[in-house]
């Protein structure tokens, strides 16, 4: 991965990489100086209010929109047909396989609905409560149609089509086959069979979805404000889309108030607005509330898994088998057909086997689109063999830890590939795993849970494992094209050195929280031997970083940190060429340390790289054929993914009667590679392990029969609050990526990956004595009395059979 | 997210508030603190004409003594009444009832009487008040009148308030000497009551048997509920685990609680034992 | 047009009001319609954009702002209902020389804010926990700020922050007073009675 014209500047002590250096973007976030989408204004500023269907799937009859017209204050009512002329199908960028169904997908609704939230109407007025009062007089008259809501049942001959003219609601079957299988089950002494459901998630970041659209009729120039994680792709999108030429379209992605994938999307209402602008030639802006957010933006998750592992007698893994079913919801948007294949190569894990068989069939529903939510495929995969393995090491009657270790890759064995065909660079189980067990105190928990489970106490004591590896850096460009999607993984970074010796750094990565403008600068202030406080880093507007890949899939550091680095490297690479020129001494004879060129043997002949600089500025004299500047960019294309890893381990106290879940405490030793700032490394694993934990024990989107999203508003989706979740004990093992010059790998989602199934784990393990089997997701008291309940009904039953 | 237009008055004494009322028929509600009423006017789930904002009557905010009653002003908000010494003293039950809901900003809005008129069956006053005989007392164009708390609460969403009366006040017999405990099973630390149970034990004197038990039920129902057959178990009885989870496998009977997002029916039902025991023998000093 | 203003003889009803509110310390005075939710006033009408919208059912606590010397969910109030009052948000808590805050310095030192949005409304319920009690648990600071939610941190250097600020705020002496206009005994925020 070296950029292999430069020496490396091995000797610049390392300063600032690994040091737990305090955030940069917090000034403004914490008084309150921000530029949410939302809070912008421009002179003529117009509002758009979005009707959207309240029925899950039906034929648009009729749109009277007149007496909206009338209101006060409305300028404009659209339909959908209204629209179809000057906006194309909203862009699905992964053809996963050459048949795979792709339906039309208009920002409105022309014809039909296909889930509660399609877009039906547009309003625009002159402010905000005007355009929300005329919705309530846009009248549609509708004539239903079945809903399709059950994946098993949608896939049947007879079955409601969500897409008439597609004849069929299998959008795909993707198949990932290695080894065999059917030999490998043949000689195992255990099969193990188990059903997962991965339930429907919203993403909830905390900032609801806004844009802003100013155009410049007279040049047919349009700038979009929008709060997303992905300026440079809804770029692109939005000119294939609108027909607007791409280099009259500039993107910015302002203050972002997280993400989580539900932002790395290329949605409707951006669309929209921008049509709305070239119409109207004015600003229009829309804000969508948290209930619409609920139904208008992708929704995460939305799987069943049927997992079969292959093992023998003493727990050796022979092979694993996984069907998934995987709700796409009544579109395909960005990623949504390829989001489940993102976890296709994870489900052997950590593990050894021979043999792996992975198919996945994409599903067409009438709810809301699915795409990715942090992870994106990869909990889903880690979930199912780290709750299977917990199933596993139980019918065997052996320790979850135990198990593990039999089938672990050990840290000699690196690289090593897997069953699944990815190249594992490094990684070291047995030492987070060593380090999280001392830290959990594994032993006594385990002997204080025998203890209530012999006294019969009502609440138990459950311990849950979870040794996850996941992969991230998204992606090696030639993988994404072998997997049909669209377009490339790289990233671009450049660097300009001012005249005055500061430093700007242009990412194209686009962050919404995760830190960027302080690591870059630590990244660049290092290799470039400048104070951290001279460094400024842009990012998120297509003007002023046109290139870019933008952030999702815990690529930013391991691509686009990475590119910082190498572009500085370039940078000391033409500072040093001048300063050898300006010292008159040859390069090879030049020391590069704290910012400062020396020549070897002569310390008084020096010149700091400030001074370079300014020559470079002034350009009185120069290198022959060196142009005056010691500016340099980067792009870089990863060779693999990223694979951190981890322990994870979590107890639980599940009070029987109710069926009420506290978690008593949690560990996780994560493997993150070298790490850039400790301080940033830690809150992504504490917001990560938050998110998976509030999948296994407070969210779901549940639709009722007639595919209404019941729980509507954040006062029925259970967001967990500060009282509802655990203090954490972090910790960390360190082996080095070999697969950058950092040794950095990726930490976004690693804490959502692996935290879900160690808490499901842990509850089965408290409640696996009790004779209970399974329970779904999320784990809530009621599903959990019941299943205690029924084991109990069936443990009765059984004893009245045997008298 | 925004509310439809209504129009606005802020009257300067409970007189005024009622003719305003009155004069402006069903289509006017009024605004306590706002904190149900301004949810469902976002959401646009109700379309008042007129809001009558009560926040200017002060007279109707605070505590007052009153021999073997607390009379509590309808305005005083939920923060109040965690804080208020008289309550904490002599309606403990109420204070440690009202610290469950919501959140510290809802509760410095919400109020006693916006609570008890919202009627809400997942609230957690109604069945507090019922289960301590509280009185209501509302002002109307024909002046005021009282009305206990087992008449109070008629149906989801609705009391037996007619739209031109004010709730004024809440007069609640003291409870010393009464051993009290508020139960409440909630899925996230925001979210309201899956089921509550308020239970209130009166011991004989020097420790003897139960005099007397109440016991109000929270979410079991369209209105809340008290469980007459567990209170009646308990009269006379020795305050032992057995009896007193004997006494509470009848907590549910009778009830008719919803199937909803939280949880079923069956599971409501469940609850309402196990919490009420819990809940019983905590007020009792036995736990 | 009817104003329902205090000094007049009160209208029965009217659909455009006068209010006069303080924000920040500056005085305002503005004819809004009774439906307009004090958040939007803040954002919309004075352009006082640090204090953001995160949900429409009060649960999210990011419009967090103090009302006459306690919190408000902003967007749980009409702005009509805070004629009269002193509205303190996120822009008027640093001190006129611009000096940060305890908690705004704690939240940045402890990290404990990732994208930020929900970074206002902790930091006004934080302020208002540490009025009324300034050495809180662990346990209290969660409980305290059970109404604010937010997706990036998990909370833990939420809770770590308040903590540290506590402490600084104790070491520079009295903790600031409860505003004006609220009657609220002082009583420390120990658990109702048993
Ligand atoms: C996020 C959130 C969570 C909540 N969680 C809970 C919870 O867990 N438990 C709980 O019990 N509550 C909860 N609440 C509701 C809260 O307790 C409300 O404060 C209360 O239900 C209503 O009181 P209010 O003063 O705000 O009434 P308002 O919202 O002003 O009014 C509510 C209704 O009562 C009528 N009304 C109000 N006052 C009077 C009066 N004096 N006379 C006649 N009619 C009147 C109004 O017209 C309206 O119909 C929650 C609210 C929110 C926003
Ligand atoms: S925006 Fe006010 S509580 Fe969510
Ligand atoms: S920091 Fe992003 S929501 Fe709290």
């Amino acid at each position: 991965m070296s950029t292999g014209m430069t020496g490396r500047t091995e000797q610049a002590p390392v300063r600032e990489v690994g040091r737990a250096r305090t955030r940069k973007e917090d000034a403004r976030l914490v008084t309150g100086q921000t530029t949410w989408t939302d809070n912008m204004t421009v002179p003529g500023l117009l509002h758009v209010a979005i009707l959207r269907s309240p029925l899950a799937h039906a034929r648009i009859e009729r749109v009277d929109a007149s007496p909206a017209l009338e209101r006060e204050g409305v300028v404009a009512v659209f339909t959908g047909a209204d629209l179809a002329a000057g906006l194309g199908s909203l862009p699905c960028a992964w053809q996963v396989t050459e048949d795979m169904i792709l339906p039309e997908h208009p920002a409105v609704a022309v014809d039909e609905v296909r889930y509660v939230g399609d877009p039906v109407a547009v309003v625009v007025a002159r402010d905000r409560y005007a355009a929300a009062d005329a919705l309530e007089d846009v009248w549609v008259d509708y004539e239903p149609l079945p809903p399709v809501l059950d994946l098993e049942a949608a896939l049947a001959e007879d079955a409601p089509l969500v897409h008439a003219d597609k004849g069929s609601n299998r959008c795909y079957t993707w198949p990932l086959v290695s080894g065999d299988y059917e030999t490998a089950r043949g000689q195992a002494d255990v099969v193990l069979r188990r059903r997962h459901h991965q339930q429907r998630l919203i993403p909830n970041a905390m900032e609801p979805r806004a844009c802003v659209v100013v155009p410049v009729p007279s040049t047919g120039e349009y700038t979009l404000y929008s709060s997303t994680q992905i300026p440079h792709i809804v770029r692109i999108m939005m000119a294939l889309t609108t027909g607007i030429p791409e280099q009259k379209l500039r993107v910015v992605a302002p203050d972002v108030g997280g993400g989580f994938g539900s932002k790395l999307q290329v949605y409707g209402e951006d669309a929209i607005c921008l049509a709305l602008a070239r119409t109207l030639g004015q600003p229009v802006k829309w804000t969508e509330s948290r209930s619409e957010s609920y139904q208008a933006q992708h929704h995460g998750r939305g799987q069943i898994q049927d997992i079969e592992l292959a093992a023998t007698s003493d727990g050796r893994l022979l092979g694993m088998k996984a069907d998934i079913l995987a709700d796409m919801g009544a579109y395909l948007m960005i990623i949504t057909p390829g989001t489940p294949l993102l976890g296709a190569f994870m489900y052997p894990g950590i593990y050894k086997m021979d043999a792996y068989d992975f198919h996945c069939t994409g599903v067409f529903t009438t709810r809301t689109p699915t795409d990715a939510y942090r992870g994106a495929g990869r909990p889903e995969a880690t979930f199912a063999i780290e709750r299977t393995m917990d199933e596993l090491a139980a019918e065997l009657g052996l320790d979850p830890l135990e198990l593990r270790r039999r089938n672990w890759i050990r840290h000699e064995e690196f690289p090593f590939t897997t069953v699944a065909g990815l190249t594992y660079d490094s990684g070291d189980y047995a030492a987070a795993t060593d380090r999280a067990t001392a830290l959990f105190g594994y032993a006594d928990l385990r002997a204080e849970q025998r203890a209530r489970h012999a006294n019969a106490d009502p609440v138990r004591l459950g311990i849950g494992v979870s040794t996850y590896t996941e992969m991230c850096g998204l992606a090696p460009s030639r993988i994404l094209g072998s997997l049909r999607y669209a377009a490339g993984g790289w990233e671009a970074a450049s660097i300009r050195v001012l005249a005055t010796g500061k430093v700007e750094v242009i990412t194209g990565t686009s962050p919404h929280g995760q830190g960027h403008v302080t690591a870059w600068s630590q990244i660049a202030a290092d290799v470039l031997g400048v104070p951290f406080e001279d460094v400024e880093v842009m990012h998120g507007d297509t003007r002023v970083a046109p290139q870019g890949m933008d952030t999702y899939g815990s690529r930013s550091l391991v691509i686009g940190g990475i590119a910082v680095h190498e572009a500085a490297l370039k940078v000391v690479a033409k500072a040093r060429k001048l300063a050898a020129h300006l010292l008159e001494a040859s390069e090879d004879d030049l020391d590069f340390a704290d910012g400062v060129f020396s020549v070897r043997g002569s310390p008084d002949a020096r010149k700091t790289i400030q001074e370079v600089a300014f020559a470079a500025f002034a350009a009185h004299d120069l290198p022959e054929g060196m142009e005056p500047t010691l500016n340099a960019e980067h792009l870089l294309d990863p060779d693999n993914f990223s694979y951190p890893h981890g322990t994870h381990l979590c107890a639980v106290e599940v009070d029987t009667e109710t069926g009420a879940v506290a978690i008593r405490s949690y560990v996780c030793v994560d493997d993150v590679g070298r790490v850039v700032n400790p301080m940033i490394v830690e809150g992504q694993v504490h917001g990560g392990v938050a998110q998976g934990i509030a999948q296994a024990l407070y969210e779901e989107a549940v639709y009722d029969d007639a595919g209404n999203l019941v729980s509507g508003t954040m006062a029925d989706y259970l967001v967990p609050a500060a009282p509802d979740l655990p203090d954490l004990v972090t910790d960390r093992t360190e082996t080095p990526a070999t697969s950058n010059p950092l040794g950095v790998k990726g930490v976004g989602e690693a804490g959502t990956i692996a935290s879900t199934p160690a808490v499901v784990n842990a509850i089965m393990d408290a409640l696996r004595p009790l004779g209970v089997r399974d329970v779904r997701m999320p784990c809530t008291p009621e599903r959990i009395w019941r299943a205690v309940r029924e084991a109990a009904d069936s443990e009765s039953s059984r004893k009245e059979d045997a008298s | 997210m925004i509310p439809a237009k209504f129009d606005y008055a802020r009257p300067q004494s409970a007189e005024e508030a009622v003719r305003v009322l009155a004069d402006a028929g069903p289509e006017a509600k009024v605004l306590a603190g706002g904190q149900s009423l301004l949810p469902i006017l976002r959401l646009r789930l109700s379309f008042p004409e007129l809001l009558v904002d009560v926040g200017a009557l002060g007279a109707l905010r605070g505590v007052r003594e009153e021999g073997q009653e607390l009379a509590v002003g309808a305005l005083t908000t939920h923060h109040d009444m965690v804080h208020d010494p008289l309550v904490r003293a002599h309606a403990g039950l109420l204070a440690r009832a009202a610290a469950t809901i919501a959140d510290p900003a809802v509760r410095h809005r919400g109020t006693l009487g916006g609570s008890l008129a919202h009627a809400d069956p997942a609230g957690d006053l109604p069945a507090v008040c019922l289960a301590m005989d509280a009185t209501m007392v509302a002002l109307g164009p024909q002046g005021y009148r009282t009305i206990p708390a087992a008449e109070f609460f008629v149906d989801y969403l609705q009391t037996a308030l007619r739209p031109d009366e004010l709730l004024t006040e809440i007069r609640f017999p003291v409870l010393d000497g009464w051993g009290y405990h508020y139960e409440k099973f909630h899925r996230t630390a925001q979210a309201w009551a899956v089921v509550g149970v308020a239970a209130a034990v009166r011991r004989e004197r020097n420790g003897g048997g139960i005099a007397e038990a109440r016991v109000g039920l929270v979410n079991m129902g369209a209105r809340p509920l008290r469980a007459h057959l567990t209170e009646t178990a308990l009269a006379g009885a020795e305050p032992t685990r057995e009896t007193i989870g004997r006494a509470a496998t009848m907590a549910a009977e009778g009830a008719h609680p919803p199937t909803d997002l939280s949880g079923s029916a069956e599971y409501r039902e469940h609850l309402a034992r196990v919490l009420t025991r819990r809940a019983l023998l905590a007020a009792a000093g036995a736990a | 047009m009817v104003s329902p203003a205090k000094d007049q003889a009160p209208m029965p009803r009217a659909s455009v009001a006068r209010i006069s509110v303080n924000v920040d310390g500056v005085d305002h005075r503005d004819e809004v319609e009774p439906r307009l939710l004090l958040v939007h006033y803040l954002r919309d009408t004075l352009g006082r954009t640090g204090t953001p919208i995160g949900c429409d059912t009060g649960n999210c606590g990011a419009c967090t702002v103090d009302l006459d010397g306690a919190t408000v969910k902003s967007c749980q109030v009409l702005a009509v209902q805070a004629d009269g009052g002193r509205v303190t948000t996120i822009q008027g808590l640093a001190g006129p020389d611009g000096a940060w805050h305890p908690l705004q310095t704690a939240f940045h030192e402890q990290h404990a804010l990732q994208c930020g949005y929900c970074t206002p409304g902790m930091i006004m319920a934080a302020r208002d926990l540490l009025r009324e009690t300034p050495d809180p648990t662990p346990e209290q600071v969660r409980d305290a700020l059970e109404g604010n939610l937010c997706r990036c941190t998990g909370y833990q250097n939420i809770v770590r922050a308040v903590l540290a600020a506590a402490a600084e705020l104790r070491r520079q002496g009295a903790p600031e007073p409860r505003g004006q206009g609220v009657d609220v005994p002082q009583v420390s925020g120990q658990e109702a009675p048993a």
